[in-house]
């Protein structure tokens, strides 16, 4: 009877001490909120794959000592609607930090209920960590304190892209084409703004809005490119709209210079060699695979061997390993915790430069890089989606010559 | 000025003959067995779906012929096992029925693929520019894919006006039981039918499988479309499902081409009504309204003309 007593003692006890030390180890749980299913999956399973692999890394090295990551993902079918729900399922399955990349219009709604959300659940929690969604508005008018985002917004990439053509003298007739929603409508009127102060001459022949993710044949579009005479175009389509304009502008045999924002995502560059356009179609992002440097070749080359396709984003691995500082940086992480050490965390990426988590709106600020899509040579060794062509960088905009200002006015929760 | 129009017809006449490929089956079964098929569409998709399976397996010239075999067999079943039941039961458990077979089309579609698409290509031996015409190259496939539609268009128009079989199953809808009293299997005639009707949209789905994207969501986004076509041309007229396919291929290409706005047509808004709604609505041009202005075809068909254009009775 009285060993019985001293072994549930010892066992009540023993219990208690595991349990004490079990509280500070944690499983913080990521949602990935994106458009798994339709025409824009293809570029999300990239995305997706990156953070997997990240994550994972993160977990197997125990890069978080005792804490854990636990990615879940979230299909939102590119609709606002979904998304709020996916977020508040995710909020109710446990998850404190939201990730999301494709799509203003949806990042904009997003921001909104993790506002709402965080207001009416003080000491709850939830920070949005956006990858990819580039509508200015998110940190300016519309930015908020749990929003953080680390791709160059499209007014810093035009900016960009529109200093390179001001000493492009080639360029006379110029053509927009954009997907009809905030943020093809933000890069129309920003492009048409930014020429008119560096390049009046170049004339505007045309300025076309097509539905986002419906069109599945852009040969009437590109027919009209071509009626036009234009010589430039330039468009922020991503995803399925990219691939496919640049697959019928192919198939019409259109020779035309193409200023881009995501003609490295999933399709394009295939989409881009068939063009035959050598050199000519030009993009704008954070990163290359023939920036050189070892390191990001030596992990792309992993992540290639692993997955199957080519790492396209710099940008998520300053997500990831700003994430772990700033958890490992905190004694109880959480999502405020963790947004307060992202608020102006500075950062040096696997390139070795600087960025900078910038406190009036969150937006990341980082080096800029315009390439263009050539032939693989001794400069670009490292070709994309298998096509025998790569990046070869044209400019590189220092990260003091992308800092916009901003109209943010963020308001600091207490 | 010229070479748009010229382009655009081409564009328009291709488009439209995509859309007449897949009409045609929908059309078929409708003025056959007079049930209007709503899962067409996911027919369609599985088509493109098996085409491209196939097609890693033994090339595309097979699975041109297998995979709308196979859809064929697979609609043929569903006419047998499940129409057939839910037909004594009337047209509305018809409609739900293929209704909801679309949705179990969809999810097993995703099941097995996935929801995102599928590299799906041209054969290389379509893959080169057939002509050009003002610097502009027209492929190959495209050609390939016109073609086919007017074959199936003649074939099917024959086959039902000229043939001893087009005859049987044209009686055989207003008059089943003398069909039967006359030896013929009636049941064995719809099923039939149904299961060419469903063969014809897995052809238009391998062949257009590779043009556009094979996705999971294809039948979705081109479901509502082909009602348009087969209400604009008149419910089970096939030559009606031509025309409105034409039209609605022409008149999507020359729309997406016209830059008409009405700030255009009545100049641009005072300063007052700059920052109102009404400023979205003036700005508009006639190119992004393109993909509206079928559905507005169909409801101005449905108030002034129900037959559609070349149908014979009301819809």
């Amino acid at each position: 009877m009285r060993r019985q007593l001293v072994c549930a003692v010892v066992a009540t006890v023993a219990a208690i001490a595991m349990g004490s030390t079990e509280t500070h180890a944690r499983t913080i749980k990521l949602a990935f909120i994106d458009p798994l299913s339709g025409g824009m999956a293809s570029i999300t399973e990239a995305a997706l794959n990156h953070f997997r692999f990240l994550i994972d890394k993160a977990n197997a090295t125990a890069a978080l000592g005792e804490h854990r990551l636990q990615l879940d993902t979230y299909d939102n079918k590119l609709s606002t609607q979904d998304s709020v729900i996916q977020v508040q399922k995710a909020i109710d399955a446990g998850a404190e930090i939201v990730i999301q990349g494709n799509g203003s219009t949806v990042a904009a709604a997003i921001s909104d209920f993790v506002n709402k959300h965080n207001e009416r659940n003080p000491g709850k929690n939830v920070v949005y960590l956006n990858y990819a969604a580039i509508d200015p508005v998110l940190t300016n008018e519309k930015c908020s304190y749990w929003h953080f985002r680390f791709d160059a917004h499209s007014n810093m990439k035009m900016e960009a892209l529109t200093n390179f053509m001001k000493d492009r003298p080639p360029i006379k007739k110029l053509y927009l084409i954009n997907q009809d929603y905030s943020l093809g409508q933000s890069v129309r009127q920003t492009a048409r703004t930014m020429l008119q102060s560096k390049r009046p001459d170049i004339e505007i022949v045309g300025d076309e809005l097509h539905p986002l993710a419906k069109i599945t044949d852009f040969s009437p579009y590109i027919a009209k490119i071509r009626a036009s005479g234009a010589d430039t175009v330039i468009t922020a389509n991503w995803g399925n709209d990219f691939a496919l304009l640049l697959k019928a502008a192919a198939d019409a045999g259109l020779k035309a210079d193409w200023f881009t924002y995501y003609a490295g995502s999933a399709g394009g560059p295939t989409a881009v060699m068939r063009t035959g356009l050598d050199g000519r179609v030009f993009n704008i992002g954070e990163w290359h695979q023939n920036v050189p440097n070892a390191e990001m070749e030596r992990f792309a080359a992993e992540f290639k061997a692993k997955y199957g396709h080519d790492w396209r984003y710099l940008n998520i691995r300053n997500v990831v390993e700003m994430l772990v500082r700033a958890i490992n940086e905190t004694k109880e992480p959480s999502a405020t915790t963790i947004a307060e050490r992202l608020h102006a965390m500075k950062h040096r990426s696997a390139l070795g430069a600087e960025g900078l988590m910038r406190p009036a709106d969150h937006q990341y600020m980082q080096d800029l890089y315009v390439y263009s899509f050539t032939r693989v040579s001794e400069a670009t060794k490292y070709d994309e989606e298998n096509t025998g062509w790569g990046w070869k960088t044209v400019a590189m905009i220092p990260v003091a010559q992308t800092m916009l200002p901003t109209t943010c006015k963020m308001e600091r929760p207490n | 000025m010229l070479e748009l129009i010229v382009i655009s017809t081409l564009n328009g006449v291709l488009s439209g003959m995509q859309l007449f490929l897949m009409a045609s089956g929908l059309t078929v079964i409708f003025s056959m067995l007079g049930v209007l098929n709503l899962a067409h569409a996911s027919f369609y998709m599985l088509g493109a779906f098996f085409g491209y399976q196939i097609s890693r397996w033994f090339g595309f010239w097979p699975a041109l012929l297998i995979a709308p075999l196979l859809a064929g067999a697979i609609g043929a079943g569903v006419e047998r096992f499940g129409l057939r039941r839910v037909h004594n039961s009337g047209h509305v458990a018809e409609l739900l029925f293929t209704f909801g077979l679309a949705f179990a089309i969809e999810e097993l579609v995703q099941i097995i693929w996935g929801k995102s698409p599928v590299d799906f290509r041209v054969p290389p031996s379509l893959d080169f520019p057939a002509f050009t015409i003002f610097s502009t190259n027209y492929p190959v496939y495209k050609m390939f894919m016109l073609l086919v539609s007017v074959a199936i268009f003649t074939a099917l128009l024959i086959t039902l006006k000229k043939t001893r079989i087009g005859l049987i199953v044209q009686a055989a809808l207003t008059h089943p039981h003398m069909v039967g009293h006359l030896g013929h299997n009636v049941g064995r005639i719809f099923m039939l039918v149904f299961g060419i009707g469903t063969a014809l949209a897995a052809v238009a789905g391998v062949i257009a499988g590779p043009a556009l994207v094979t996705q999971s969501n294809m039948a979705g986004s081109l479901g509502p479309i082909l009602f348009v076509v087969v209400v604009v041309g008149g419910l089970g007229s096939l030559p009606g499902a031509f025309v409105a396919s034409l039209l609605i291929g022409l008149i999507q290409t020359f729309a997406v081409s016209m830059n008409g706005s009405l700030a255009g047509a009545f100049g641009p808004l005072g300063a007052a009504d700059e920052p109102t709604w009404l400023a979205d609505i003036w700005g508009v041009t006639i190119a992004q309204i393109a993909p509206v202005i079928p559905y507005a075809l169909l409801v101005l068909i449905l108030i002034f003309r129900p037959m559609g254009l070349l149908g014979t009775r009301d819809t």
